[in-house]
């Protein structure tokens, strides 16, 4: 017998999990990441010469990043992996992967596509100036390289990441100037039935916010973000907000963490062709999966939150159970108590994230208060003013539409920034529900692709017909 | 299907089906001459071939019985901004067309058609040697002559149709989007034009300029085309300083090798040519097949190696209609009258665009046109294997 060739994309906690899932059933699974390590982004690893402790650069999640690692270390060799390596396209049943600037096609049976998630954005005037980061980006920053994105630091937007990433740089002792959530605290106490679904979890986040009011940082809730405030020279010098009662607040930082919850990464599951719905309850476009992880093409799985925002705990599982739907659909007999256990497990995980949703809302209004001057798009520098233009004056009422007219979302970064404030902006403008503007579609290269790694035509061709990296 | 007795939505002199650049530059120059018009698009305009090509505003390379067309088309281009009422971003930066060392034999024909072009009032300098490397110094090392046209140029086409779209409304056409036209009759002497939801367009004049969907509608009079529906493979760079003017393309036989790239003040570095990926005019979508994105960089940097030092960021296609000899369909039936064709252009219509809608309503308006339409006549196709093969095409 042929043995299937099951591709896993992504070395996070869902990615490790399926691996490892497979493997144990006897399959060699081919494990893809962009990453020099494995880890994802939640338990990235420093660089091999740094010595800072597991509970230094974890904190609390310590204990689970230790366990996915020393996991991966032992499948190490029941593996093919690939780490370093960019899948820029899929087309039927071939991944299309850059790797030390080669190029690569491997033949799938099965794809899991564990892919993680990105911070979601809304636009404030001003935050196109050097020294605003995206929360993501400034935990990046300090667990991979123990940098800090600036000396005075104000954390602005909503979520749980939001006092994680704040407490994070206090512990690490940067100055947290104030951490700013948009969502009032009257949400989070309307939340608290669902987040009482994970009580772990639950008691974590509140011992974070108990930790930065301890350590004298200023948390004001119920806030709307008016302008981060600098100079293109000199980068970020403040920002200015609106507190819960309606006064306007200056502060002054030299850099800002932005970010308001996550949004999976689909860009893959996209050019798979999964099918895509609208959720209200998070105003976005995801894509369809069953409670195991099946997309709507057979034989590609999603899972962890680059299928749905459950966080890491809720991905070891749901990569675990995509890689028995994965045995399950190659005729293999998986254990169907364990699959149950699983989903059951999820369902409380689904909870908690509906409350999560709850507390933290999405500032969807924001975008209609936005100056025409604020910059919408920052790779292709398109403001809102522009945008709303193509919508009122062009009569562009589709996101794909305002980004062929107005280019914004056709940048290095594809929408990933802007693309759901960009169809709030849209919608309001038209005056549309939001559903009606749809989404940008997704198109290849996933992450910018170097000309120059294609060295010529014929060697383009050889390549491409190469199947596996054994 | 309709009934006889449904009160049409729209009536008026003429009906153009398909708003790509034909269909929405024809409403407008229809407008122009004072004749009521009724454009439907199946989509949102300008959304498949006009929008998704390359962007060449290019005569040079042009089969020379296209030129009167292009030149018609080129003087509309130069006045864009007046006729549209925006900036599509039309520059006349120049046009250059390179032959490789191991076509040697290709240089005679740039030079040829050099002379046969200046007929035609397109003038063209072929280069060599060190001349050609002081004027285009990213030209790679295979690039034996490059034949350079001054006057030709690019613009943006995602912003022409939908220009020309708006413009044709402000001066009284009535647009209609998101409407497929399934069935089209004469009746009497008026057309029927019904959409897929059943709303019927009637008009004395129907212009079918609906691209690789032409088919559809010619075949419903007997005229059917054998179209082949293909995707341009193109993409576009990250932005770097504007540096190369002319749009560059090479002249060679082969497909693959027949790439081309213009940059952009803003900075990005635009690709297109080389294989073509397929399309599915039913669900109108076309994909851009990863291989021939890979041959395309690899292709590209033999034009001109410098551009291997750029990253890619997006790729994208269209659904373009293919005759078979790679003419379009242009002008009046001769099987029924009062029906216009412009579909077809098979890949190189974008140039001539805003000429084929000025020349159609000259057509209908007066009867008569002074560019030669000999070779677009829809009754080449009459009795060939495209006729035989209606039933399979009329879907």
């Amino acid at each position: 017998m042929v043995e299937p060739r099951v591709v896993v994309v992504g070395a996070g906690p869902a990615g490790v999990r399926c691996a490892e899932a497979l493997a144990s059933a006897g399959i060699r699974p081919t494990l893809v990441d962009e990453n020099r390590r494995d880890g994802g982004q939640i338990y990235r690893r420093q660089p091999e010469n740094f010595a800072r402790s597991y509970a230094k650069l974890y904190g609390t999640e310590a204990s689970r990043a230790a366990a996915i690692h020393s996991s991966f270390e032992k499948l190490r060799g029941q593996i093919d992996y690939l780490p370093q390596t960019l899948v820029w396209n899929i087309e039927g049943r071939n991944l299309y992967l850059v790797r030390d600037a080669r190029h690569i096609t491997l033949t799938f049976d099965a794809l899991v596509l564990a892919t993680g998630a990105t911070d979601r954005l809304m636009p404030v005037k001003g935050w196109n100036l050097s020294g605003t980061y995206s929360l993501g980006g400034a935990q990046v920053a300090l667990k991979s390289q123990a940098c800090a994105i600036g000396a005075d630091v104000v954390f602005a937007g909503t979520g749980a990441l939001l006092y994680l990433v704040a407490a994070q740089y206090q512990r690490a002792g940067a100055r947290v100037r104030a951490v700013l959530d948009t969502a009032p605290w009257s949400d989070r106490v309307g939340a608290l039935r669902d987040l009482f679904a994970v009580p772990a979890t639950l008691l974590k986040g509140l011992l974070l916010t108990f930790a930065l009011r301890r350590a004298g940082v200023p948390v004001y809730t119920g806030i709307e973000p008016l302008e981060i405030v600098g100079t293109g020279a000199k980068g970020v010098s403040g920002i200015s907000f609106k507190d819960s009662r309606g006064r306007t607040v200056d502060m002054e930082c030299d850099a800002v963490a932005l970010g308001y919850h996550l949004r999976p990464e689909t860009q893959l599951a996209d050019l798979a062709r999964c099918e895509f719905y609208f959720d209200p309850a998070t105003r976005q476009w995801l894509p369809q999966v069953d409670p195991d992880g099946r997309s709507s093409v057979a034989g590609v799985y999603l899972t962890g939150d680059g299928a749905r925002v459950r966080g890491a705990a809720a991905a070891e599982k749901s990569g675990e159970l995509a890689a028995l739907a994965v045995l399950q659909d190659l005729g293999r007999a998986p254990d169907l108590d364990a699959m149950r256990a699983l989903r059951r497990s999820l369902e409380t995980f689904d909870h908690f994230a509906r409350g999560l949703n709850q507390a933290f809302p999405w500032p969807s209004g924001q975008a209609a208060r936005l100056s025409d001057d604020t910059i919408v798009c920052r790779c292709e520098s398109v403001s809102v003013g522009e945008l709303r233009q193509v919508v009122q004056q062009a009569g562009a009422r589709e996101s794909n539409r305002a980004k062929a007219f107005s280019r914004v979302g056709m940048g290095r970064c594809q929408g990933r920034y802007c693309g759901h404030a960009a169809a709030e902006i849209i919608a309001h403008a038209a005056n549309v529900p939001i559903e009606k503007v749809g989404r940008l579609r997704a198109q290849a290269p996933v992450k910018p692709l170097h000309i120059a790694t294609v060295q010529n035509a014929d060697e383009a061709r050889s390549n491409a017909s190469v199947e596996g990296v054994r | 299907m309709s009934t006889g007795a449904s009160n049409p939505v729209a009536v008026s002199d003429v009906v153009i089906v398909g708003g790509g650049i034909m269909g929405t530059s024809c409403a407008l120059f229809l407008r122009r001459r004072g004749l009521t018009v009724t454009l439907v698009e199946q989509g949102l305009v300008g959304q498949q071939a006009s929008g998704t090509n390359f962007g060449n505003v290019r005569r040079q390379g042009r089969p020379l019985m296209q030129l009167p067309l292009a030149n018609r088309a080129i003087a509309n281009w130069r006045r864009m901004k007046e006729l549209v009422g925006c900036d599509v971003e039309y520059l006349q930066v120049g046009h250059v067309r390179v032959c490789y060392r191991d076509r040697p034999e290709l240089v005679d024909e740039l030079e040829r058609y050099a002379r046969e072009a200046r007929t035609y009032d397109l003038e063209l300098d072929v280069l060599t040697g060190a001349a050609m490397r002081r004027q285009f110094p990213y030209l790679g090392k295979e690039v034996l002559a490059a034949s350079f046209s001054r006057n030709d140029g690019h613009a943006n086409p995602r912003l022409v149709s939908p220009a020309f779209a708006r413009a044709a409304q402000r001066a009284g056409a009535a647009v209609f989007e998101h409407t497929r036209i399934v069935n089209v009759e004469k009746d009497g002497t008026d057309f029927r034009v019904t959409s897929e939801d059943g709303r019927v367009f009637r008009a004395p004049v129907l212009a079918i300029t609906a691209g690789a969907w032409g088919n559809r509608l010619s075949a419903q009079f007997g005229e059917p085309v054998d179209l082949t529906a293909r995707g341009p493979t193109m993409c576009v760079s990250e932005p770097v300083p504007y540096s190369i003017y002319p749009s560059t393309g090479v002249f060679t036989p082969l497909e693959q090798e027949t790439v081309y790239f213009r940059q952009i003040p803003r900075g990005n570095v635009i690709i297109g040519g080389g294989t073509r990926g397929p399309a599915y005019p039913d669900l109108c979508r076309a994909y851009v097949r990863p291989e021939n994105t890979l041959r395309q960089l690899g292709q590209i940097q033999r034009l001109a190696p410098s551009l291997g030092r750029l990253n890619i960021i997006r790729v994208w296609s269209g659904i373009e209609g293919y005759t078979p000899d790679g003419q379009a369909v242009l002008g009046a039936s001769e099987q029924v009258s009062g029906l216009f064709y412009g579909f077809g252009f098979s890949g190189s219509g974008f140039q001539v665009g805003p000429g084929v809608g000025e020349t159609l309503a000259e057509l209908i308006h007066t009867g008569t046109t002074a560019i030669p339409l000999e070779a677009y006549r829809m009754s080449r196709f009459a009795g060939s294997p495209a006729g035989m093969r209606r039933e399979g095409l009329a879907r």
